[in-house]
Protein backbone atom coordinates (compact mmCIF):
# COMPACT_ATOMS: atom_id res chain seq x y z
CA UNK A 1 0.00 0.00 0.00
CA UNK A 2 1.27 3.15 -0.66
CA UNK A 3 -0.28 6.29 1.27
CA UNK A 4 -1.69 8.90 -0.74
CA UNK A 5 -0.91 12.82 -1.17
CA UNK A 6 -3.72 15.01 -0.93
CA UNK A 7 -5.85 15.57 -4.36
CA UNK A 8 -6.22 18.40 -6.33
CA UNK A 9 -9.75 18.81 -4.80
CA UNK A 10 -8.38 19.63 -1.37
CA UNK A 11 -5.82 21.62 -2.67
CA UNK A 12 -8.44 24.42 -3.25
CA UNK A 13 -9.22 24.45 -0.11
CA UNK A 14 -5.44 25.38 1.26
CA UNK A 15 -4.73 28.57 2.23
CA UNK A 16 -1.99 30.17 1.35
CA UNK A 17 1.10 28.92 4.12
CA UNK A 18 -0.44 25.29 2.74
CA UNK A 19 0.21 26.35 -0.57
CA UNK A 20 4.04 26.10 -0.43
CA UNK A 21 3.88 22.37 0.72
CA UNK A 22 1.52 21.28 -2.48
CA UNK A 23 0.84 17.68 -3.33
CA UNK A 24 3.38 15.96 -5.54
CA UNK A 25 0.72 13.82 -7.64
CA UNK A 26 3.23 10.93 -7.74
CA UNK A 27 2.27 8.39 -5.20
CA UNK A 28 4.91 8.91 -2.03
CA UNK A 29 7.15 5.75 -0.93
CA UNK A 30 5.06 4.33 2.51
CA UNK A 31 8.36 4.80 4.43
CA UNK A 32 8.52 8.41 3.49
CA UNK A 33 9.23 10.96 6.22
CA UNK A 34 9.60 13.57 4.17
CA UNK A 35 6.68 13.92 2.27
CA UNK A 36 4.55 16.84 3.09
CA UNK A 37 0.72 16.21 4.08
CA UNK A 38 -1.15 19.48 4.14
CA UNK A 39 -4.25 17.64 5.85
CA UNK A 40 -4.81 15.57 8.77
CA UNK A 41 -7.46 14.48 10.95
CA UNK A 42 -7.37 13.26 14.81
CA UNK A 43 -9.54 11.22 15.47
CA UNK A 44 -9.82 12.03 19.80
CA UNK A 45 -11.45 8.57 21.30
CA UNK A 46 -9.65 8.15 24.72
CA UNK A 47 -10.79 11.39 26.94
CA UNK A 48 -7.50 11.06 28.99
CA UNK A 49 -6.07 13.71 29.98
CA UNK A 50 -2.71 13.04 28.81
CA UNK A 51 -4.08 12.04 25.34
CA UNK A 52 -6.11 15.08 25.05
CA UNK A 53 -2.93 17.35 25.77
CA UNK A 54 -1.25 15.14 23.05
CA UNK A 55 -4.43 15.86 20.47
CA UNK A 56 -4.54 19.40 21.07
CA UNK A 57 -0.44 20.47 21.15
CA UNK A 58 -0.63 18.25 17.34
CA UNK A 59 -3.85 19.87 16.36
CA UNK A 60 -2.57 23.62 17.34
CA UNK A 61 0.94 23.09 15.37
CA UNK A 62 -0.66 21.32 12.84
CA UNK A 63 -2.64 24.80 11.99
CA UNK A 64 0.12 26.61 13.04
CA UNK A 65 2.10 24.96 10.44
CA UNK A 66 -0.23 25.49 7.71
CA UNK A 67 -2.12 22.23 7.84
CA UNK A 68 -5.93 21.62 7.33
CA UNK A 69 -6.81 20.46 10.66
CA UNK A 70 -9.84 18.56 11.78
CA UNK A 71 -10.59 16.89 14.72
CA UNK A 72 -12.72 13.66 15.35
CA UNK A 73 -14.68 13.83 19.13
CA UNK A 74 -15.81 10.81 19.87
CA UNK A 75 -16.95 8.49 22.45
CA UNK A 76 -14.55 9.16 25.99
CA UNK A 77 -13.44 12.24 23.59
CA UNK A 78 -16.66 13.69 23.14
CA UNK A 79 -16.94 14.45 27.03
CA UNK A 80 -13.89 17.80 26.21
CA UNK A 81 -16.86 19.25 24.11
CA UNK A 82 -19.06 19.44 26.74
CA UNK A 83 -19.10 22.68 28.39
CA UNK A 84 -16.87 22.63 31.30
CA UNK A 85 -19.52 23.96 33.69
CA UNK A 86 -21.94 21.22 32.93
CA UNK A 87 -22.28 19.25 35.93
CA UNK A 88 -25.27 16.84 34.99
CA UNK A 89 -25.96 15.80 31.55
CA UNK A 90 -27.94 13.33 30.00
CA UNK A 91 -31.73 12.38 29.79
CA UNK A 92 -32.40 9.33 31.80
CA UNK A 93 -30.83 7.88 34.54
CA UNK A 94 -28.41 6.33 33.16
CA UNK A 95 -26.39 8.90 30.92
CA UNK A 96 -26.94 11.12 34.10
CA UNK A 97 -25.34 8.86 35.86
CA UNK A 98 -22.25 8.87 33.30
CA UNK A 99 -21.72 12.20 33.64
CA UNK A 100 -21.67 12.37 37.72
CA UNK A 101 -19.42 9.16 37.46
CA UNK A 102 -17.01 10.73 34.55
CA UNK A 103 -17.53 14.78 34.92
CA UNK A 104 -17.57 15.92 31.45
CA UNK A 105 -15.61 18.98 30.32
CA UNK A 106 -11.93 19.67 28.98
CA UNK A 107 -11.25 20.99 32.63
CA UNK A 108 -11.64 18.06 34.17
CA UNK A 109 -10.02 15.16 32.39
CA UNK A 110 -8.20 12.29 34.04
CA UNK A 111 -4.64 10.34 33.64
CA UNK A 112 -5.26 6.89 32.13
CA UNK A 113 -2.28 5.94 34.92
CA UNK A 114 -1.73 7.08 38.30
CA UNK A 115 -4.82 9.39 38.42
CA UNK A 116 -5.28 8.87 42.25
CA UNK A 117 -8.71 10.47 42.68
CA UNK A 118 -7.65 13.93 40.96
CA UNK A 119 -4.63 13.89 42.78
CA UNK A 120 -2.44 13.28 39.59
CA UNK A 121 -4.10 15.90 37.22
CA UNK A 122 -3.92 18.67 39.79
CA UNK A 123 0.10 17.84 40.22
CA UNK A 124 -0.30 17.54 36.38
CA UNK A 125 -1.41 21.09 36.06
CA UNK A 126 0.92 22.60 38.77
CA UNK A 127 3.59 21.24 36.94
CA UNK A 128 2.13 22.52 33.15
CA UNK A 129 1.80 26.01 34.81
CA UNK A 130 5.48 25.94 36.44
CA UNK A 131 6.64 25.23 32.83
CA UNK A 132 4.87 27.15 30.73
CA UNK A 133 3.04 24.51 29.27
CA UNK A 134 -0.57 25.43 28.16
CA UNK A 135 -3.53 23.43 28.78
CA UNK A 136 -5.52 21.46 26.69
CA UNK A 137 -8.15 23.81 27.19
CA UNK A 138 -6.41 26.61 26.05
CA UNK A 139 -4.74 24.53 23.28
CA UNK A 140 -8.25 23.59 21.61
CA UNK A 141 -9.25 27.13 22.18
CA UNK A 142 -5.56 28.38 20.12
CA UNK A 143 -6.25 25.54 17.34
CA UNK A 144 -9.87 26.82 16.74
CA UNK A 145 -9.13 30.26 16.77
CA UNK A 146 -6.68 28.82 13.99
CA UNK A 147 -9.23 26.97 12.09
CA UNK A 148 -8.98 23.63 13.08
CA UNK A 149 -12.64 22.09 12.47
CA UNK A 150 -14.39 20.35 15.49
CA UNK A 151 -16.18 17.36 14.48
CA UNK A 152 -18.36 16.02 16.92
CA UNK A 153 -19.73 12.01 16.53
CA UNK A 154 -23.14 12.06 16.05
CA UNK A 155 -23.45 8.62 18.05
CA UNK A 156 -21.78 9.65 20.97
CA UNK A 157 -23.46 12.35 21.13
CA UNK A 158 -26.88 10.98 21.07
CA UNK A 159 -25.98 8.08 23.36
CA UNK A 160 -24.50 10.32 26.13
CA UNK A 161 -28.19 11.78 25.97
CA UNK A 162 -26.44 15.53 25.22
CA UNK A 163 -27.88 18.31 23.55
CA UNK A 164 -26.50 21.04 21.20
CA UNK A 165 -26.22 23.47 24.49
CA UNK A 166 -24.92 21.56 26.47
CA UNK A 167 -21.66 21.33 23.97
CA UNK A 168 -18.82 24.28 23.67
CA UNK A 169 -19.58 26.87 20.86
CA UNK A 170 -17.80 26.85 17.27
CA UNK A 171 -17.85 23.29 16.76
CA UNK A 172 -19.66 21.92 13.08
CA UNK A 173 -22.22 20.20 13.12
CA UNK A 174 -22.16 16.63 14.74
CA UNK A 175 -20.82 13.82 11.75
CA UNK A 176 -20.51 9.99 12.02
CA UNK A 177 -17.42 7.49 10.72
CA UNK A 178 -18.71 7.82 7.20
CA UNK A 179 -17.28 11.66 7.09
CA UNK A 180 -14.13 10.65 8.78
CA UNK A 181 -13.69 7.87 6.31
CA UNK A 182 -14.76 9.49 3.58
CA UNK A 183 -11.27 12.72 4.56
CA UNK A 184 -9.08 9.47 4.76
CA UNK A 185 -10.46 8.18 1.49
CA UNK A 186 -9.34 11.23 -0.05
CA UNK A 187 -5.67 11.11 1.21
CA UNK A 188 -6.08 13.05 4.59
CA UNK A 189 -3.94 10.72 7.15
CA UNK A 190 -5.50 9.89 10.69
CA UNK A 191 -4.32 9.78 13.88
CA UNK A 192 -6.32 7.65 16.53
CA UNK A 193 -5.67 8.88 19.81
CA UNK B 1 23.77 44.54 5.12
CA UNK B 2 21.81 45.36 8.70
CA UNK B 3 18.34 43.81 9.05
CA UNK B 4 15.43 45.40 9.81
CA UNK B 5 12.66 43.73 12.03
CA UNK B 6 9.34 44.11 11.56
CA UNK B 7 7.84 43.02 14.71
CA UNK B 8 9.28 41.16 17.81
CA UNK B 9 7.62 38.20 19.70
CA UNK B 10 8.25 37.52 23.24
CA UNK B 11 7.98 33.41 23.59
CA UNK B 12 10.15 32.90 26.44
CA UNK B 13 9.40 30.91 29.68
CA UNK B 14 6.45 28.94 27.26
CA UNK B 15 6.46 25.28 26.08
CA UNK B 16 6.18 23.12 23.08
CA UNK B 17 4.20 24.18 21.10
CA UNK B 18 3.60 28.07 22.00
CA UNK B 19 6.44 28.96 20.49
CA UNK B 20 5.15 28.15 17.27
CA UNK B 21 1.36 28.46 17.91
CA UNK B 22 2.51 32.23 18.50
CA UNK B 23 5.16 32.71 15.30
CA UNK B 24 2.17 31.57 13.59
CA UNK B 25 -0.57 33.63 14.58
CA UNK B 26 2.28 36.91 14.43
CA UNK B 27 3.80 36.25 11.17
CA UNK B 28 0.19 36.42 9.92
CA UNK B 29 0.10 40.09 10.61
CA UNK B 30 3.53 40.55 8.44
CA UNK B 31 3.66 41.50 4.87
CA UNK B 32 5.18 39.43 2.67
CA UNK B 33 9.00 39.88 3.16
CA UNK B 34 8.71 41.41 6.40
CA UNK B 35 11.01 40.02 9.40
CA UNK B 36 9.37 38.53 12.73
CA UNK B 37 12.20 38.09 15.36
CA UNK B 38 11.08 35.41 17.93
CA UNK B 39 12.72 35.07 21.34
CA UNK B 40 12.02 31.93 23.23
CA UNK B 41 13.67 29.45 25.54
CA UNK B 42 12.40 26.40 25.19
CA UNK B 43 15.78 23.92 23.72
CA UNK B 44 13.25 21.92 21.38
CA UNK B 45 12.16 25.28 19.81
CA UNK B 46 15.59 24.94 17.54
CA UNK B 47 14.98 22.01 15.74
CA UNK B 48 11.12 23.06 15.58
CA UNK B 49 11.85 26.13 14.25
CA UNK B 50 14.04 24.97 11.15
CA UNK B 51 10.69 22.19 10.78
CA UNK B 52 8.04 24.56 10.46
CA UNK B 53 10.00 27.39 8.57
CA UNK B 54 10.84 24.28 5.82
CA UNK B 55 7.04 23.05 5.98
CA UNK B 56 5.34 26.71 6.06
CA UNK B 57 8.07 28.06 3.77
CA UNK B 58 8.55 30.79 5.98
CA UNK B 59 12.63 31.82 5.31
CA UNK B 60 14.54 31.52 8.77
CA UNK B 61 16.91 34.39 8.73
CA UNK B 62 19.08 34.10 11.43
CA UNK B 63 19.17 32.13 14.68
CA UNK B 64 21.08 32.56 18.14
CA UNK B 65 21.68 31.46 21.18
CA UNK B 66 22.53 33.85 24.08
CA UNK B 67 22.37 33.22 27.98
CA UNK B 68 19.91 30.45 27.10
CA UNK B 69 17.33 32.92 25.34
CA UNK B 70 17.41 31.37 21.36
CA UNK B 71 16.31 33.97 19.27
CA UNK B 72 14.98 33.15 15.56
CA UNK B 73 14.65 35.99 13.10
CA UNK B 74 12.10 34.79 9.86
CA UNK B 75 11.01 36.10 6.81
CA UNK B 76 7.18 36.43 5.94
CA UNK B 77 6.61 33.97 2.49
Amino acid sequence: MTVMTAPEKLDELLDEEARGAAPDPAPAPETSGSTKTSSVILIAESGDLEKTWATTILASTAAASGMQVSIFFTFWGFMALVRPEKRLVGENWMQKMLSVMNRPGIDHLKLSRLNFMGMGPWMMNRLAKQYGVAKPGELLEMAMAMGVKILPCQMSMDMFGLKREDLIDGIEEPVGAATVLGMIAEGTPALFI
Amino acid sequence: MAIEITQRLDARNLSCPMPIVKTAVAIKGLAPGQLLEVLATDPGSVKDFAAWSSTTGNELVEQGVEDGVYRFVLRRK
